[in-house]
């Protein structure tokens, strides 16, 4: 008797153990966890590591450990798992945050400068190099004059010093 | 003088000049892409212990309102919070506020400690929401125009000069006073 008591208790401190551990499906807080398919995390893996950090600036969500980072995780995982496209998941940020949102700048009229800059840049460098040599490459084929007698005679006579020294 | 003997110069120059606007830029200010949008669907519940929540329905009321995103654990928040105060007394346009990833119990306890400022709070405990409306950080002041779209942006605290120079003027501009 005084056992069957006991094990009731028992069951019950367990059922309610149970019961308090399984969280809530009201209360979820939403937790930064890979999604339990490979596929969806890899894609959403993939997503995190191109959309920057917005509080710290140079690194992606999936570097960093800032809060926001932390959300927009959960954010991405819960669009990819919900069925949403790399894509549709990556306007839903740029919508909100601007392009500024991605490290890999898309290629746009406000963006132009920034992709063409460095081309444009290394043409006219490379241009003003052309010119420069070729104006070089004019002067070096003119001979100098030929040295006059008594310049000749000077530089035997310093060559003799030299030799004289040594 | 040559093109040539100036061009390097002329180079440095315009480097100089890029780097120099690029350099002093604020980096932690980032332009909203929501300027003009509107704002997004959503509903949150009050914070426990103080009424009325918020949803987008009181926001497309056809009145020009703000939009505050604060916490209790954000020092800068307590900065503008008297401006805040301000507003809410003069009277000149409902302040609404969303408590961004805040305990109920420390919300409530911080607004009884310096006032409330606000018609309606909605409680963002996962920040979600938050996100829906491009915030990165707190505070976050939103103005919103009659038709229910977001007109003015201000990140980080409201000083005296951003209060009456954007926000209150934009605000005005939008009533068509």
């Amino acid at each position: 008797m005084m056992l069957t008591v006991c094990r009731a208790w028992l069951l019950a401190v367990a059922a309610a153990f149970l019961f308090l551990t399984i969280p809530s499906v009201s209360q979820a807080v939403p937790v930064d966890e890979p999604l339990a398919d490979p596929a969806l995390e890899a894609r959403a893996r993939a997503l995190h590591k191109q959309i920057r950090c917005l509080v710290c600036q140079n690194q992606s969500i999936d570097d960093s450990n800032a809060d926001l980072a932390r959300d927009l995780r959960i954010v991405v995982r819960q669009r990819i798992s919900l069925g949403g496209s790399d894509e549709e998941v990556l306007n839903y940020l740029v919508d909100r945050y601007g392009d500024w949102v991605l490290l890999n700048p898309p290629l746009n009229i406000r963006t132009l400068a920034l992709w063409l800059g460095p081309v444009v840049l290394l043409l006219l460098g490379g241009t003003f190099a052309v010119v420069v040599i070729r104006q070089q490459r004019s002067t070096q084929g003119v001979k100098p004059e030929p040295l006059s007698e008594a310049e000749q005679a000077r530089l035997s006579a310093l060559l003799d010093n030299d030799r004289d020294a040594l | 003088m040559r093109l040539t003997h100036i061009l390097p110069l002329v180079l440095f120059a315009v480097v100089a000049l890029a780097l120099g606007i690029g350099l002093t830029l604020n980096p932690r200010i980032i332009p909203s892409a929501l300027i003009d949008k509107p704002i997004p669907e959503f509903t949150l519940p009050p914070v426990d212990g103080r009424p009325n929540g918020l949803a987008a329905s009181d926001l497309r009321t056809g009145e020009v309102a703000i939009v505050n995103i604060f916490a209790s654990w954000c020092g800068p928040c307590r900065v503008e919070h008297p401006l805040l105060m301000e507003i809410a007394r003069s009277g000149e346009v409902p302040v609404h506020g969303i408590n961004y990833k805040d305990l109920p119990r420390n919300a409530v306890a911080w607004l009884k400690q310096y006032g409330d400022p606000y018609q309606r709070v909605g409680s963002d405990r996962d920040g979600h929401v938050s996100i829906d409306w491009g915030v990165y950080g707190v505070p976050e002041t939103f103005v919103i125009d009659r038709e229910g779209r977001i007109a003015y942006k201000h990140v980080g605290p409201i000083m005296r000069d951003d209060l009456d120079n954007k926000i209150l003027k934009k605000v005005r501009e939008l009533q068509g006073k």
